[in-house]
């Protein structure tokens, strides 16, 4: 303990205790060694890919060059870019809506909105390929608007998320601000751009970053939803799975976590990781 | 032409319900342009309703206000030239200093080089130069308000709102604060409307106070008027302390005037009541107006007492409670009715309050034009 022992460890320093550093490390195993793995076995040169064989970058080529892989990551990006546009506006209007104003049928719209993320979400992929179906949804539309049905039904169990960060966000606006923007002459909408949205900024970061990468991993409601020529990044690992775990699999899935890591740093940078925290 | 105030505000018949609840009952009142006025009420009267009014963030249910002249009937607040300082300051916090105190300029229209003289105006008079590109949450509570209050100023507008300004700072920071508003006030020149519910905040600060109870304005004068002349019980008791007893009235002449009261005896004033002989009134008596006597020196002062009634008043009673607050010692005395009453004695000498302890027997007097009387 002579590295540490400069001061005694308080009461309440449990990050300085060895009981909690073990605990902290085992949980810290147990959530990335999956992942570690994942990303070490990407670099196998073995087909089968269950003992480590020696190293190759071969599998990164092939995954690269597999057309169909290449293909449903560029439909996954698109999907989720889409997806996390709608439901920011959407959940954001609807999250102001319920804060600000009162009108007819308000309780209800309140309780059902976040319904969509109660729903098992096997009973919304039933649902939605049902509606699409009775509804006769085109399916032989040009790229990127075969991706309508897919991308419709992922703003459906996003938005909610948005609505739920930016409605805690909004519970500690002051509407005093508000009032003193009016007072100094603003409109309703020159205090909405002005005071409200710069308010809600974190909530808005924080449900974009869950909705995109909520969108980009579905695979269930997906499943039910795309048609044979709209093949999702996770639809299709799965399909490849189905036939033999390859390190191209692995590969491919590495690839997507490092995107969505610098995504995320990307979003934390931009936002400041103060204002990300003050949101929870 | 005379120079008669001109009215910068005026209320006139404003009623204000929410609901079943009516929170400014038809209150009529005209702010003089220039003056520092100070909306004085316990809370929940209505005082703060009564600013919004004025703001454009509530409407009247009955009644009219007009700022210089002109209604105010569906103009919305960002539409008034009148500007308010909120009470949690509502300064926007993802902006600087600076772009706080811009932003009504901004919106205003208001262009280049003139925002920067202006905000650069505003920020030195509230004594905040240099802090143009400081965060709101890098400084304090006090400076917060500052930038709150140069937002506000900087709009150049008739009249300045302010609702509770100072509750929120601690004592010592309000006591200075309570000089430098009234300092920058006559500075700018600009019509002061204050809410508070502290007395001393407005005996302190204003040229004319509108006590409100229950949304009724219950008296409309000067500081000194609002202390020394009550116009009713509920003035007298809300500014400052005060001991009321009630009585009846018993001899009512130009010049004098008794009042029988059960708790207190007799009490003479110097002057006349007018009011109807044997009705119900009440008395009201400043503890810092009666003189307490050391054990001892009442004798003497009786007996000075008892050859001119009309100038003195004179009773006794026995030290129930004593609170030592360094300049003055604050006494709750029970008299020989069984009443109680409060006395306060400055400490004029290191060692006056060593004169007394409980259960002493002592006796004191009071001017005979210094009880109150209240007719209602």
């Amino acid at each position: 303990m002579a590295l540490l022992g400069r001061t005694p460890v308080a009461p309440l320093e449990y990050s300085r205790t060895l009981w909690m550093r073990l605990w902290v490390g085992a949980v810290m195993i147990f959530l990335y060694a999956p992942l570690i793995v994942l990303m070490i076995f990407s670099f196998n040169d073995s087909k089968r890919n269950v003992v480590w064989r020696g190293f190759t970058t071969k599998y990164y080529e092939k995954a690269m060059a597999n057309d169909a892989l290449v293909e449903a990551l560029v439909n996954s990006l698109t999907i989720a870019a889409l997806a996390t546009i709608a439901s920011l506006v959407l959940g954001a209007v609807a999250a102001v809506m319920l804060w600000r104003f009162r009108f007819p049928l308000k309780g209800a719209v309140d309780g059902t909105i976040s319904l969509p993320i109660i729903v098992p979400e096997i009973c919304l992929g039933v649902a939605f390929l049902m509606f699409f179906a009775a509804v006769d949804w085109p399916t032989d539309l040009a790229w990127p608007f075969n991706l309508g049905a897919i991308t419709i039904a992922h703003i459906t169990f996003c938005f909610p998320f948005v609505t739920m960060v930016v409605r805690s966000r909004l519970a500690s606006f002051n509407r005093e601000q508000e009032e003193a923007a009016k007072d100094l002459g603003a409109t309703e909408w020159q205090v909405f751009r002005d005071v409200l949205i710069p308010h809600i900024k974190p909530a808005l970061v924080a449900g974009a970053l869950l909705s995109f990468t909520l969108s980009l991993d579905d695979f269930v409601i997906t499943y039910f939803t795309s048609g044979p020529d709209t093949i999702t990044f996770p639809v299709k690992v799965y399909s490849m799975v189905r036939f033999s775990v390859t390190p191209e699999v692995n590969a491919a899935s590495t690839l997507l976590i490092i995107l969505t890591v610098v995504l995320t740093f990307i979003a934390l940078k931009l936002q400041g990781v103060k204002a990300i925290a003050e949101t929870h | 032409m005379t120079d008669a105030p001109k009215p910068i505000i005026q209320i006139q018949n404003v009623t204000k319900r929410f609901g079943k609840m009516t929170a400014v009952d038809n209150v009529s009142l005209d702010i003089n342009a220039g003056e520092f006025f100070v909306l004085l009420g316990p809370s929940g009267c209505g005082k703060t309703t009564l600013l919004r009014m004025i703001a454009g963030f509530e409407l009247p249910t009955e009644g009219r206000i007009l700022i210089d002249g002109q209604n105010m009937a569906g103009i919305p607040p960002n539409k008034r030239p009148v500007n308010m300082v909120f009470q949690s300051y509502a300064v926007f916090p993802h902006m600087s200093v600076a772009d706080n105190v811009a932003y009504g300029l901004k919106i205003a229209g208001v262009k280049g080089r003139e925002v920067q003289d202006r905000v650069t105006e505003a920020l030195e008079l509230v004594k905040l130069g240099g802090f143009e590109t400081r965060m709101p949450d890098q400084m304090s509570g006090g400076q917060r308000q500052r930038v709150a209050l140069a937002r506000s100023l900087v709009m150049r507008p008739k009249v300045l709102l302010l609702d509770e300004p100072l509750s929120a700072l601690d004592a010592k920071l309000r006591a200075q604060m309570q000089f430098e508003l009234s300092e920058l006030q006559e500075k700018v020149g600009i019509t002061f409307v204050t809410v508070t519910h502290d007395q001393d905040e407005a005996l302190s600060m204003a040229c004319r106070i509108g006590v409100i109870n229950k949304g009724e304005v219950a008296q409309l004068a000067t500081p000194s008027d609002l202390y020394e002349y009550p116009a009713n019980r509920f003035v007298a008791d809300f500014v400052g302390s005060v001991n009321i007893f009630e009585g009846k009235l018993t001899l009512d002449e130009p010049d004098r005037a008794a009042v029988d009261c059960p708790g207190l005896g007799k009490v003479y004033l110097n002057h006349g009541v007018t009011g109807p002989h044997g009705a119900d009134i009440w008395v009201a008596l400043r503890p810092e107006k009666i003189y307490l006597h050391v054990p001892g020196e009442g004798k003497a002062v009786k007996a000075a007492a008892q050859d001119a009634p009309d100038g003195y008043n004179f009773a006794r009673g026995r030290i129930k409670g004593m609170s030592y607050l360094g300049d003055i010692t604050l006494f709750e005395i029970e008299l020989e009715t069984g009443a109680r009453i409060r006395v306060s004695r400055p400490n004029l000498s290191r060692r006056d309050q060593e004169d007394f302890t409980w259960d002493d027997k002592v006796s004191m007097h009071w001017r005979a034009d210094s009880p109150v009387v209240l007719l209602g």
